[in-house]
């Protein structure tokens, strides 16, 4: 790897570690009205009408909106148009805001909220998704038809045939939670409408496309009238999508209405509150195996609560049913998954994005059936894993990469002298217990038969030889910009320090999707090392001939252009100069569009992703038997990331995903208590602080992936999908008990909850 | 009633006795390096250094703070911009994400080390125990405290 910046390098740093660095809320503009959102009591109920008198006489209040005052559309979506600006027929959860009082300062807005008067008629509440399938179910939108947000199936095989061969048949039920994504920073907007028309909109949010589609179709003006600029983001995680996108379509509105500078803020309360979650997610899952340890059927029924709206639930789902038997070769395979509207809480994207609630399941079971059949977890697992050239569960042959899942379990196993440990685990013995688990997966790459998948870069090098480059990707606090603007500085053989990363605009790049699913590094970095590309061939057909050489043969190195001949360079800058001089722009746009996926969404079999990424994770930990309190010791994760970037980066992706995955497998719990939640600011919901979590150890594996033009993948999502089940697994060997409900709670004297 | 700030002297204004200090720092003095994340004293993006004490500004009053001298993380770098050693660790360590914590980690960090030079591994984990990071699991944040340390041997 060439050196082309000091260690730990990023462009924001500096402006992070001395408070300059400027998030939404810390904007200050004059002439700012503050807004705040008004919710109801109600979790289910018909809105008969608002009445705003009373918070619009209040001291300071400039007006309040409701679902009256949106000009254009007041429901809007990424898959079906159900969330709503405000809420205009009914309320269908806790979180759903009535209005939105807007005051000179944020006090006089949040003393106004309570003066609004909801008339509303209660209805009936569902909160289990499984009653809300039931044909007598009130249908939480009427005009849906049912409750079934939607479906995806497998169908592999036969699985009556399968299980009637099987020698081991085992057959389990799981429930994960609603997570909250905890991002530091809370919702916020502030948007004011320009002199040139345009309506400006900032905010901390990890989608600025999609909340440029929300704003403007709330505010029934085109695409181009809005500008959403990136702003510093205090964490996503998924989280800041279509909630962040609704809480700007309210802020600009107010801003558009009034004419002036509008800053929304939430509370955490209201945070938690209004946002969406990870889908909670009952499996019932059934696995055959022969005696020697082969799977050789997994039927399963997958329900995911999709709370109020449909937010991305069918996409989420949809990973779920793709990846439902792990990184295994199964044969005869049926799954049914439903996403299914309730009226908890809205569940959206959140990293994993389905694949947390089935790695929890599938890597229990095969631990529990390996036990059954007096087999090793590992060799199970061995006899089963996907190789290079394997089919996968919906007909998928993996080649074209290297398929890496036996050499991060390798490198697992040896890093953390797992054989040797799992001897010494309590297995229910002695007080102070000991235990060693270890999970693993493959996951697919980017979003798959999701979308669209394409995504832009502009390398705009200037006449001194610097460069601005803008990506139609999003820094969500990853480092997304830094390992952009480290792509390209390797490709041009430039030092970083001369690459100014412009902050995302959607008015300067293509709409090139959302930094979701991984894809920031595949997709953006693809498309800058694309256009780097696409330049270099163009200034080499420049200077070829200066350079004594054919132009393939012109390199970038060292701030030079080098000919064959190392006495031939002419440096970077002077070349750059030259060839403004002779009408010719140093600017590419580069484009990298994902290789075609399939899918068949009836026979639910195709070539789900384009490619994939492997990852094995364990974890040591002690558990006191009286207390109940469980010390993590030690975790070990691998992963084969494709080629990376910037170590300093990578490590930080690791470390960060194992440590939430940590907190969904022991810590967090909303308590939704009929429909409401009860742990709404962090004092309640536990995510985990820095003595809940051991020294962690990363290894990082490298199969350079040709399909991506830089040869690097995905990390931000595997390194959390597989913690929980790890340590269920440390867990289950330390004490002998298995939990198929998360998060695990371990109360005093050995007595489970969620254990069976 | 007076405090001190980033070593500047200032008047409490009679309006702000009762408000908090981050809305304070934040909202009068501009000084918006300290974050809001939760407002009950559990997430500590507030954190300020009060008497080389960290303190979770959300919780505390502007006229509590009378006679005291208060460090925000504006004013740990020096005047000229140079970073402090331990703002250089934390980037050299990759400690920094999204940074939305990183101002109030530095501090609680910066008091740990001024009264402990030489942490363990653990006791920089108690000490950072009451502020919250969603992005780093804190390892590289632990990281960047310890290769810290040594530059707090010669103040």
């Amino acid at each position: 790897m060439q050196s082309v910046k000091a260690k730990g390098w990023r462009n924001d740093a500096v402006a992070k570690v001395t408070g300059r660095a400027q998030f939404t809320d810390d904007l200050k503009f004059p002439d700012l009205l503050h807004a705040v959102p008004v919710y109801s009591d109600h979790v289910h109920a018909k809105l008969l009408a608002v009445d705003t008198t009373a918070a619009e006489a209040s001291p300071g209040v400039v007006r309040v909106l409701t679902s009256a005052d949106v000009p254009g559309a007041n429901r809007f979506g990424q898959i079906i148009r159900d969330f709503r600006i405000f809420a205009d027929d009914r309320i269908r959860y806790h979180g759903d805001v009535v209005a939105v009082v807007v005051a000179e300062t944020r006090e006089q807005a949040t003393q106004a909220a309570p003066l609004l008067r909801v008339e509303a008629e209660p209805l009936p509440v569902l909160l289990d998704p499984e009653e809300a399938l039931k044909a007598d179910a009130i249908l939480i939108h009427e005009n849906h038809g049912s409750n079934v947000i939607n479906t995806h199936r497998v169908r592999r095989g036969d699985v009556q045939k399968g299980f009637a061969r099987a020698d081991l048949v085992i057959e389990r039920t799981w429930q994960t939670p609603f997570i909250e994504h905890a991002y530091m920073e809370t919702e916020v907007s502030v948007c004011f409408p320009r002199p040139d028309g345009v309506l400006e909109v900032r905010g901390s949010m990890q989608h600025p496309f999609s909340t440029r589609r929300f704003v403007a179709a709330c505010l029934g003006v085109p695409l181009a009238g809005v500008e959403v600029v990136g702003m510093p983001l205090g964490g996503g995680f998924g989280g800041k999508d279509d909630t962040a996108a609704i809480v700007c379509a309210r802020t600009a509105l107010a801003a558009k209405l009034l004419n002036r500078p509008v800053k929304m803020w939430y509370s955490r309360e209201c945070s938690i509150r209004e946002s969406y979650k990870r889908h909670p997610y009952r499996v019932y899952y059934k696995m055959g195996l022969s005696g020697t340890g082969e799977i050789i059927a997994v039927a399963c029924k997958i329900i995911a609560d999709g709370g109020a709206y449909c937010s991305v639930t069918p996409w989420v789902t949809w990973r779920s049913t793709v990846q439902c038997c792990g990184p295994y070769r199964v044969e005869n395979v049926h799954c049914d998954t439903w996403g299914v509207y309730t009226n908890n809480v809205v569940s959206g994207a959140m990293r994993g994005f389905g694949s947390p609630q089935m790695n929890f399941v599938v890597e229990s079971i095969i631990e529990e059936a390996a036990e059954k059949l007096g087999m090793s977890a590992i060799e199970v697992r061995r006899r089963n894993l996907v190789r290079q050239g394997s089919v996968t569960i919906t007909g998928q042959k993996l080649d074209g990469h290297t398929v890496a899942m036996e050499q991060v379990l390798d490198r697992v196993l040896e890093a953390i002298d797992y054989e040797n440990k799992l001897k010494k685990c309590s297995r229910g013995a002695g007080d102070e217990q000991y235990g060693i688990g270890l999970a693993m997966s493959y996951r697919g790459v980017s979003l798959g038969a999701e979308g669209v998948d394409f995504c832009a870069a502009i390398v705009n090098v200037q006449a001194d030889g610097s460069v601005i480059l803008d990506v139609g990707v999003h820094e969500n606090g990853q480092g997304a910009e830094t390992a952009m603007s480290l792509i390209l500085a390797r490709e041009l053989g430039i030092a970083v320090e001369k690459i100014h990363y412009k902050r995302s605009s959607t008015s300067t790049i293509p709409d090139s999707g959302t930094t979701v699913a991984s894809r920031g590094t595949i997709m953006g970095g693809g498309a800058v090392a694309l256009a780097a590309r696409e330049l270099k061939t163009k200034i080499a057909n420049i200077f070829a001939a200066e350079l004594h050489c054919a132009p393939e043969e012109v390199r970038f190195v060292d701030n030079h252009l080098l000919g064959k001949e190392e006495n031939h360079a002419l440096p970077f800058a002077e070349a750059m100069r030259r060839m403004f001089q002779q009408q010719q722009f140093p600017y590419a746009l580069g484009v990298y569009r994902a290789p075609r996926v399939t899918w068949d969404e009836e026979s639910g079999q195709g070539n789900a992703y384009f490619t994939w990424v492997y990852g094995c994770q364990a974890v040591e930990l002690t558990v006191h038997k009286k207390t109940g309190k469980v010390k993590l010791l030690n975790a070990v994760a691998c992963h084969d990331v494709g080629r990376a970037i910037d170590n300093t980066l990578l490590l930080g992706q690791f470390y960060g995903g194992m440590a939430m995955g940590t907190g969904y497998a022991l810590h967090e719990d909303l308590q939704i208590v009929d429909g409401k939640i009860h742990h709404a600011n962090l004092n309640r919901y536990r995510i985990p602080r820095a003595l809940d979590l051991p020294e962690m150890k990363a290894i990082v594996v490298e199969n350079f992936d040709a399909v991506s033009p830089t040869g690097a993948k995905s990390i931000g999502e595997p390194s959390n999908e597989i913690m929980a089940p790890a340590i269920a697994n440390a867990l289950y060997h330390a004490t002998g008990v298995r939990h198929y409900t998360l998060p695990i709670k371990r109360t005093p004297a050995d007595g489970t909850k969620g254990g069976r | 009633m007076q405090l001190t700030v980033n070593g500047i002297v200032r008047e409490i204004p009679e309006a702000w006795i009762e408000k908090s200090l981050i809305r304070y720092l934040r909202e009068e003095l501009a000084l918006t390096g300290a974050k809001i994340g939760c407002e009950v004293g559990a997430c500590g993006t507030c954190t300020v250094l009060v008497d080389d004490r960290p303190v979770k500004s959300c919780l505390k009053k502007v006229g509590e703070m009378a006679g005291a001298s208060i460090l925000t993380i504006e004013g740990l770098a020096v005047a000229d911009g140079t970073l402090h050693p331990l703002q250089q660790a934390f980037i050299d360590a990759g400690a920094v994400q999204c940074g939305f914590c990183t101002p109030g980690m530095i501090l609680v960090a910066h008091a740990l080390l001024l009264r402990n030079p030489g942490p363990t591994r653990e006791e920089i984990r108690r000490a950072i125990h009451g502020n919250l990071c969603r992005c780093t699991g804190y390892q590289q944040i632990i990281d960047a405290v310890e290769q810290a340390a040594p530059h707090y041997h010669e103040f």
